[in-house]
């Protein structure tokens, strides 16, 4: 059994982005998803602070400091994107306009609450930025994230440990070993890496699994 | 014959009392009105309510201004950032109180400032402990969290061409909180590139009117 790594997750979760889309990608991994969207298909992506139809880094030395991502990281703009101020952006996102947010999160639980912004440690100093408004609002909301903790702990669990950002607002959770779907039935699992068996991704899990016809992965 | 353009930065600031509430525009450093900010450092104005999306980066801007023990509050929406070292450390000593407000509620609690609405209704953070102890209400459905406007005594913000008569354009991503801020401040100062003449920006493309803009400095840097 071999675990996806970060760039084979990236591409999986890109496969199901589809044509026309308005995509917002959280900072950190999910940011990845971008350099594997289909050539084929025109996708829109939003970051927070006033831009659709984002575009990839520049070549080094052309970056323009006023035209950066939600990251801080300079970005470009494709023809035909747009710029627009806080306002308009977050009615895009808590409006119900965009129809995916990928986001990466410390902790999902079994009913799709998202814990992503804060360990709950009480000496770190707290941040949100648009996590909780991307929860919130997108149509769609996908996790993406490592299945278990570098410290062998599951992520996936019956109920959220840390602070939430939004309740019952992930539909579907990438992991490195899984695609479940957040259903009325249950956590159930759509695809696994070949290898894995349904009892030993259940070990992985601190959340009862629900068998769905699953696929190999990816 | 109505100029709104002043001289300096700080004869737009000279006027900024100890303890007022200081809308800074800008998220991380685009669209930072630094020299703005630098004019109120050398202004002296003590016990500012901050309100901005970060907490400051670096050395420059609202970094140095919290460096300068000036911000007795701050209200954003992401202050730790790998370079917010000034804000971190007054932040564990107590010598500064931070409200951490989601971006899209601080966005929509400063439009609702500037739209002259009493109170809004947001979905996010429902259930989460930045909801905590607030009123909250289910419309149609869907749970609501009530939260109030932050209205500001100043707003400087940084635009990219502006007129004698407050109309402003922003450049590219560094757009972001201007407008909305602009609308929520009783004093809204924009330090921009150039000032031209008069029916010089198209009409149709001026950002913000300049109804909500009330001083108009040249920031030879900007």
């Amino acid at each position: 059994m071999k675990p996806l790594t970060r760039n084979q997750l990236a591409a999986r979760i890109a496969h199901d982005i589809p044509e026309g889309a308005y995509v917002n990608l959280g900072i950190g991994a999910p940011t990845l998803i971008a350099n594997f969207l289909p050539k084929d298909r025109e996708i829109f992506l939003h970051s927070e602070n006033g831009i659709l139809g984002m575009g990839p880094a520049p070549p080094a030395g052309q970056e323009d400091w006023d035209l950066i991502n939600a990251g801080k990281q300079p970005v470009t703009l494709l023809t035909g994107g747009a710029y627009f101020h806080h306002g308009d952006s977050f009615a895009m996102m808590r409006g119900g306009h965009l129809d995916i947010c990928v986001l990466g999160a410390f902790q999902v639980s079994a009913s799709g609450d998202l814990a992503n912004w804060h360990t709950g440690e009480p000496d770190a100093i707290p941040a949100v930025g648009g996590a909780m408004d991307l929860a919130a609002g997108a149509r769609q909301v996908f996790v993406m994230m490592d299945h278990m903790t570098k410290q062998g702990e599951a992520k996936i669990v019956e109920r959220c440990t840390y602070p939430l950002t939004a309740a019952r607002c992930v539909d579907r959770i990438y992991t490195d070993l899984a695609v479940l779907d957040v259903t009325e039935r249950g956590l159930v699992v759509r695809e696994m890496v070949e290898g894995l068996s349904f009892a030993e991704l259940q070990r992985k899990t601190a959340a009862p699994l629900v068998q769905g016809q699953s696929q190999a992965l990816p | 014959m109505i100029d709104k353009v002043f001289e300096s930065a700080v004869a737009a600031l000279r006027d900024v009392k100890d303890g007022a509430t200081v809308m800074v525009g800008g998220f991380g450093t685009a669209g930072q009105p630094t020299e703005l900010v630098d004019a109120l450092i050398a202004h002296g104005a003590r016990d500012l309510t901050i309100v901005n999306n970060n907490a400051g980066n670096g050395e420059v801007g609202l970094a140095a201004l919290i460096k300068a023990r000036r911000v007795k509050k701050i209200i954003c929406s992401f202050p730790r950032q790998t370079d917010s070292y000034h804000f971190d450390a007054a932040y564990r000593a107590g010598g500064i109180e931070l409200e951490l407000v989601p971006q899209g509620n601080l966005a929509c609690r400063i439009e609702a400032a500037g739209a002259g609405l009493g109170a809004i209704y947001s979905p996010t953070g429902f259930g989460t402990r930045l909801a905590e102890g607030k009123e909250t209400r289910r419309i149609d459905g869907r749970d609501y969290v009530l939260e109030f406007p932050i209205h500001a005594d100043f707003a400087l913000i940084k635009a990219e061409r502006g007129d004698r008569w407050g109309n402003l354009t922003y450049r590219k991503a560094a757009r972001n909180f201007g407008p909305i801020m602009a609308r929520a401040a009783r004093c809204t100062v924009a330090q921009v590139a150039a000032v031209v003449a008069l029916g010089a920006l198209d009409p149709e493309i001026i950002v913000t009117p300049g109804i909500f803009v009330h001083r108009v400095v040249v920031a030879r840097n900007s």
